[in-house]
């Protein structure tokens, strides 16, 4: 079986695997990092997302062969110690989640929108999120919580 | 998923000896993966091409613009400098996809709904691969079917430079495939329309372009007949809608040109 190498959440990690691991197969059974969901493993909801290589991306679209090399970020990888990241912070506060399955997802999703787009609007957040899908919400809070979150990531 | 190999060469030159029957070239992913889960494709081996950095990039030039095989949507949505194609490319997909699809994989794939066919086809491209420079009027053979042959890696795509151009997608609102795709490019040889999401394969307007080669106006398309005599019929829209859409849009993509 091939090997793979890559960094974890700061941590490197090798591991032999068969060619046809997805990564998120790879995060959730090797790793044990469950944050990580798979919710309909076609690529369209979202619940999967992860950042590799500081670029969001679905983690159930990927081989785990195709990270070697790469640096992985889950969100088990987000906070601080006990620290939640901005994020996270803003997610809890206003309520941005019911039964909370797409929600690391969503702020996986989220962190990068915010990076590249500073504070964005609205309309903005609603099109950058397009890639998840929430079925408690409405995604009202979920905005709410975005919109937050850019303010103290700027800050 | 099903068992296959996998292989992950550094250079275009080891990728080439990696090829074989039954084997798979692998871009982003973003649609072969998917489609290797539903067993429409069960390919043996996958070369994947992601640690091939010369594929990588985006090159303007005074006349043109090269765009490597393996550069991502979501780079080409920030890089290119032809702001009809950089518009097309940030309007694929969702973001997560854009950050690993690319413009080498779209292409070779010839989904009959993707975008950037159209804008090969409607900026008069050239597919460069490891043979070969083919011409977008010879690439885009039929429905998911190319010039490539078997044994042959795109290397790069080069845009000529439009003096205006525009695209205009009436989108699935799930899946962000175009149900009819317009690009209207002016060119140094006249004006372009292709057409994407409509038929089995993208095609140009000869009835259109003549039109708007006459009066570059939204008005002269007016009396240009579209057949719908072998467009698509599906769930999403009929032949006869998508023929329709075809006027509208590229109604709307001259007066974003400002015909």
């Amino acid at each position: 079986m091939p090997t793979v190498s890559m960094t974890v959440n700061g941590k490197q990690v090798t591991a032999d695997i068969a060619p046809n691991t997805l990564l998120v197969s790879f995060l959730r059974e090797n790793l044990r990092l469950t944050g990580t969901h798979v919710g309909c493993d076609t690529s369209q909801c979202g619940a999967c997302v992860i950042h590799i290589n500081g670029e969001s991306a679905k983690s159930c679209t990927m081989l785990a062969l195709q990270a070697d090399g790469a640096e992985v970020t889950t969100i088990e990888g987000l906070a601080k110690g006990n620290d939640l990241h901005p994020m996270q912070k803003a997610f809890q506060e206003n309520h941005g989640l019911q039964c909370g399955f797409c929600t690391t997802g969503m702020i996986m999703s989220a962190v990068d929108l915010v990076k590249k787009h500073g504070k964005p609007d609205d309309a903005t957040i609603r099109k950058g999120l397009e890639g998840n899908i929430c079925r408690c919400t409405g995604y009202q809070n979920i905005v709410k919580s975005v919109k937050a979150a850019a303010q103290e990531m700027e800050g | 998923m099903y068992q296959f190999d996998y292989q992950r060469p550094e250079t275009l030159d080891e990728a080439v000896a990696l090829l074989k029957e039954d084997c798979k070239l692998l871009a982003g992913g973003q649609t072969l993966l998917p489609t290797m889960k539903q067993r429409l494709a069960q390919p043996e081996a996958l070369v994947d091409l992601g640690a091939i950095d010369s594929l990588r990039g985006v090159c303007p030039d005074d006349d043109k613009l090269a765009i490597g095989a393996m550069t991502t949507h979501a780079e080409v949505a920030s890089k290119a400098d032809i702001p009809a194609l950089a518009c097309l490319a940030a309007g694929i997909g969702d973001p997560q996809v854009r950050n690993r699809g690319t413009i080498g994989g779209s292409v070779a794939n010839n989904d009959p709904a993707a975008d950037y066919p159209a804008a090969l086809l409607g900026l008069n491209a050239q597919v460069t691969t490891n043979k070969r420079v083919i011409n977008a009027d010879d690439f885009f053979v039929d429905l998911f079917e190319t010039a490539l042959e078997e044994n042959e890696i795109i290397i790069n795509v080069t845009f000529p430079r439009p003096q205006a151009a525009a695209y205009v997608k009436f989108d699935n609102p799930a899946s962000r495939y175009a149900i009819v795709g317009v690009f209207v490019a002016k060119t140094g040889s006249g004006v372009r329309v292709a057409v994407t999401g409509a038929g089995p394969c993208v095609f140009r307007h000869k009835g259109l372009e003549t039109a708007l080669n006459n009066n570059f106006s939204a008005q002269a398309i007016e009396g240009v007949s579209v057949s719908a005599a072998g467009l698509n019929s599906d769930i999403h829209a009929s032949a006869d809608y998508r023929a329709n859409l075809i006027k509208v849009l590229t109604k709307r993509a001259v007066a974003q040109i400002g015909g």
